[in-house]
């Protein structure tokens, strides 16, 4: 028998979820699959759009289906064109592009649009909205939003739900000052109660974000783009960028066209098949189901699975009762759990109830006849996966209420665990099931990483994580096995740092090659070649066989790449003080090779960037500075303040002292950046209280030394290892710390991070008091290391390898 | 754009575990040298964001592109880590010590 047609009309995440649903039941076997999408790529997690609108992931990071995916099972993608017509006399869909396919099956996935509410002024004549403002549903929106954001200063969002608080944050990550108006009385109003909504809007007010509730947008200003809202109540907001996420409307104007029952969207039977002809299913946000519309990835999820179930006839009594809407859900960093009503509907109704409003927790169950209606968490989720699931099963609860919101004598996890039913899902970014979970443990993984890592679960907003890695654990009943590879220094060697130096040593192990040849596993790690040249340097110094090869682009032309391929160059400048000669050179070298952008950095010196390979050498020579490491993972930089020479409140010599560090350090390779600097008083106007090793002068030569200090992607104030009587004394402790932290970190670990992992008092004992009898050695191997050092920037005369700094070589000859 | 066999030049110019860039009329080939002193050639520039490929490191016949560390295998062209990007390869070999590369492009497969 020849297969049949299956036609999908939507190539989103119900759509697709469907078809991975139809695989999993042998589907490739009974139909040919083919389906449209109006979207011009593979189906993409729409959940995490928030991330490309902040720009932590890019269209590759949150796509589920890559185009690679059709092709591997056969399917037939047309992906960009958009289905207008369904011929069900003739079975044949019909897309704008001209594109016909004949079907024996008919699935309509096509999901919703932003809904975009009457508004005077908002579309322009031709029926496109007014330029800077938005929706917020696809790739594409977000795409133009972080466009036109570059050349905004005030971003509105209309809509406090879900998506409009996700917009409004991502808006003040662009750079805007952002606002968020909301027509309900109180933020999502749908998962929240008056208490809670209010108690997020002063979590997102914190956040810089100003919120106004209780506000209807009647017009928005602007000729030819926007200039400003105006509201009800008469009053007026001025911005230039509107993002609008004021609710959904289903797409289901293809099924008007076809002559299928539509209401507010079309209209299916408990098989998700449309009530007017059987050979058309619709699954997902266009679907209306006993009267419901669902706007969440769980239940068309499921809907998905009982369409398969359906059309490859392994159930044909397979049907869909409607979902119980319980989710969990990160709004701006803030954990949230909501279920069923908001609010008590029936006098009998009971509440339970705690709010902690200085921490933001607030937790509310509606329990009805012992059972829960109703339930809200804010802040502390950790009950949530008990009481999805009493709520989901409509199961009774236990008499002590107090146990439902606190752990005291409730139902341990593991109960909770048994009594989850398989399908229930865990990850719903991911639509990864606990069936999904313990399949996957039961094949071999035997880590919460691993789990996380093969199945996608908790990779997506991270909400479920805690849960994923309880379920692992109760799975392997308490066994879980830590994936030993995380404290290897490098991921295919199976030795911890110190373990791999002693085998080097004694090995006498010099190149990185040989080290992947003798410890390895015959495999070359490329990303692992960086982090075993660190190690080599510091253990073998000047003896350090140096392959160029195990080098980062970085260190083998001594500057730092960016996006475009280009480099940059930063001279020496210790302490942040230079000559006016080597000043007025800087500005020459700019102006001889037209440096594009000339930026004093952030670690106070000069920054010439976008250079072309080609230049580095000429323009290091005419400079005459030495290097100023700012692309490795080495010292990078001493910064300091004015200090006893100039400044009025001046303790220490913090100019003399950070120049003194400086020609000291430079070029000392590390497991990850070294930035230090030095304040002549505890003003701190150098920030060093805030440097992976900081001095503070107090008076009397005395210096405090912090370590362990942060402001970059972590903010920690460093720990005051000790008070050092004089300069040398300070300078002798910092370089020991330095060094146990050069021998001792794992690679790309800070010291932020390394002194949480090792302990203040531990690293006190041993640089400061010398409680393993080591002070000797440190110093002895910092010492040695410091010899070791070369300017690498004299090179620019010497290259070490063919071509070093040659961006395109001609070839020879064509034949 | 050249057809036929093109000579680059001696395989010295590329250190051994490197790669280098090089133009063949108007086209531009990264050309790497293993450490198992194979040559590979590819597109000059990555599929993501155009990072220049022959800037990245090597492992085996594992190219990493040295802006957001996407791998591929150089002998397929296959990404390794992001399936759906792949590169486009050249054949190249080395005859008496001098690099040939034929300009016509192989496109990669889609990854197993
Ligand atoms: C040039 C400079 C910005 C500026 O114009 O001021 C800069 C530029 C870069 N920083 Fe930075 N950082 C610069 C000062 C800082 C500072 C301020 C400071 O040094 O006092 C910090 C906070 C302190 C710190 O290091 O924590 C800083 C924290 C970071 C971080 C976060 C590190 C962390 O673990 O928290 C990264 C990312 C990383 O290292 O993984 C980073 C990474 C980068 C990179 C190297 C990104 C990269 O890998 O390509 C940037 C190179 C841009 C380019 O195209 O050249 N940069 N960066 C500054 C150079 C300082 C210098 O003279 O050497
Ligand atoms: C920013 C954002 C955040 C969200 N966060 C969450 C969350 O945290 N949790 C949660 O559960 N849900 C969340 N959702 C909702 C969830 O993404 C949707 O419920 C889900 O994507 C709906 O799936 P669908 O397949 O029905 O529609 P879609 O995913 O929209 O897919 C429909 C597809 O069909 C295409 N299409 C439409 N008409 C045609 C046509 N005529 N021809 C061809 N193709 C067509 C569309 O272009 C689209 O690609 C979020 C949504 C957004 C926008
Ligand atoms: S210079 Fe630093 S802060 Fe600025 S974009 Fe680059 S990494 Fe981010
Ligand atoms: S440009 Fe190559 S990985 Fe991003």
């Amino acid at each position: 028998m020849s297969k049949q047609r299956l036609v999908v009309v939507g190539n989103g995440m119900a759509g697709a979820r469907a078809v991975e649903e139809v695989l999993a039941r042998g589907g490739a076997e009974m139909f040919d699959i083919v389906m449209f999408g109006d979207e011009p790529y593979g189906n993409y997690n729409r959940i995490l759009l928030s991330e490309i609108l902040n720009g932590t992931q890019d269209t590759d990071g949150i796509t589920m289906n890559p185009l690679s995916w059709y092709a591997e099972n056969g399917i037939t993608l047309h992906a960009g064109h958009r289905v207008e017509k369904i011929d069900r006399a003739a079975k044949v869909v019909i897309a704008n592009t001209g594109v016909r396919e004949r079907y024996d099956k008919l699935m309509i996935a096509t999901g919703s649009r932003a809904f975009i509410p009457p508004m005077q002024g908002v579309r322009m004549e031709d029926g496109s909205l007014m330029p800077g403002v938005f929706g917020y549903r696809t790739v594409a929106d977000c795409q133009q939003i972080v466009d036109y954001a570059r050349s905004s200063k005030v971003a509105v969002t209309i809509g406090g739900g879900l998506l409009g608080l996700e917009a409004a944050r991502s808006m003040t990550v662009l750079g805007c000052k952002s606002h968020v108006v909301h027509l309900a009385g109180h933020l999502m109003e749908m998962q929240l109660d008056v208490a809670a909504g209010g108690l997020l809007k002063k979590t997102i007010e914190g956040m810089n974000i100003q919120v106004h509730t209780a506000k209807q947008t009647t017009e928005v200003m602007g000729t030819n783009k926007v200039e400003g809202l105006r509201f009800k109540d008469g009053t007026e907001l001025p911005c230039d960028l509107v993002i609008v996420a004021a609710g959904i409307r289903p797409n289901s104007e293809i099924g008007q066209f076809s002559g299928l029952t539509v209401e507010r969207a079309i209209v299916v039977n408990d098989h998700m098949q449309s009530v007017d002809d059987r050979d058309i299913y619709v699954v997902g946000e266009c679907a209306q189901h006993r009267g419901r519309l669902y706007g969440l990835v769980a239940p068309l999820y499921e809907q998905a699975k009982v369409f398969a179930e359906h059309v490859t006839r392994t159930n044909v009594n397979a049907a869909y009762h409607g979902s119980k809407l319980a989710t969990k859900l990160k709004v701006m960093g803030v954990e949230l759990a909501s279920m069923g009503i908001t609010d008590p509907t029936d006098d009998n109704d009971e509440v339970v109830q705690f709010t902690e409003p200085k921490r933001g927790t607030y937790k509310k169950l509606i329990v009805r006849d012992g059972r829960l209606v109703g339930g809200i968490l804010m802040g502390d989720i950790s009950k949530a996966p008990f009481l999805m699931q009493a709520f989901a099963q409509n199961a009774p609860l236990p008499d002590e209420r107090l146990s439902l919101m606190f752990d005291l004598g409730t139902p341990s996890a593991k109960v909770t665990y048994d009594e989850m039913p398989a399908e229930t899902q865990v990850c719903n970014c991911n639509g990864v099931t606990k069936a999904g979970i313990a399949a996957c443990v039961i094949a071999g993984a035997n880590s919460s990483k691993a789990v996380m890592t093969q199945t996608r679960a908790g990779m997506g907003c991270g909400a479920c994580k805690g849960e994923v890695t309880e379920l692992v654990s109760w799975l392997l009943g308490g066994e879980v096995e830590e994936d030993p590879s995380v404290h290897y220094y490098v991921p295919t060697i199976p030795l911890r740092k110190p373990e791999l130096m002693r085998e080097v040593v004694a090995r006498d192990l010099k190149s990185v090659s040989s080290v992947f040849r003798e410890l390895g596993n015959g495999e070359v790690d490329a990303g692992a070649k960086p982090a075993l040249a660190s190690l080599l340097i510091t253990v073998w110094k000047g003896e350090y066989d140096d392959e160029r090869d195990a080098r980062f682009i970085n260190d083998r032309v001594h500057a730092n790449i960016q996006k475009d391929g280009t480099f940059s160059v930063i001279p020496e400048m210790p302490g942040g003080v230079c000559t006016p000669d080597e000043l007025v050179r800087i500005g020459q070298v700019a102006q001889k090779y037209n440096v594009p952008l000339v930026k004093l950095t952030g670690g106070q010196r000069v920054d010439l960037v976008g250079l072309k390979k080609d230049d580095l050498p000429k323009i290091w020579s005419d400079l005459g500075f030495k290097a100023g490491y700012a692309w490795g993972k080495s010292y990078r930089t001493c910064k300091s303040c004015i200090g006893t020479d100039f400044c009025r409140f001046g303790l220490g010599d913090s100019m003399g002292f950070a120049q003194r560090i400086e020609r000291r350090y430079r070029g000392i390779d590390s497991p990850a950046k070294l930035k230090l600097a030095t304040a002549g008083c505890p003003r701190n106007c150098s920030e060093a209280y805030v440097k992976d090793v900081g001095f503070v002068a107090i008076g009397d030569g005395k210096w405090e030394i912090y370590v362990g200090g942060a402001a970059g992607a972590h903010i920690r104030k460093g720990d005051l290892l000790t008070t050092a009587k004089d300069e040398t004394e300070a300078m002798l402790i910092g370089s020991r710390f330095m060094q146990f932290y050069r021998e001792n970190a794992k690679w790309k670990e800070r010291t932020y991070t390394f002194m949480e992992r090792v302990g203040l008092e531990r690293v006190r004992a041993v640089v400061v008091e010398d409680s393993e009898g080591i002070c000797a050695d440190l110093d002895a191997a910092m010492e040695a290391s410091i010899a070791a050092c070369v300017d690498p920037w004299l090179e620019a005369v010497a290259p070490k390898t063919a071509n070093q700094f040659t961006s395109v070589i001609p070839a020879k000859e064509e034949a | 754009m050249a057809a036929g066999e093109v000579l680059l030049g001696a395989v010295e110019q590329i250190p051994t575990g490197e790669g280098r860039t090089f133009r063949v009329g108007e086209l531009e080939i990264a050309v790497f040298h293993t450490a198992e002193e194979q040559v590979y050639a590819t597109q000059a520039l990555c599929p993501h964001r155009q990072g220049p490929l022959a800037d990245g490191l090597l492992g085996g016949t594992t190219l990493m592109c040295p802006l957001h560390d996407r791998t591929f295998d150089l002998k397929s062209g296959c990404g390794t880590s992001h399936e759906h990007l792949g590169l486009v390869t050249y054949p190249a070999w080395v005859v008496d010590g001098q690099i040939w590369v034929r300009p016509e492009p192989v496109q990669a497969e889609a990854a197993e």
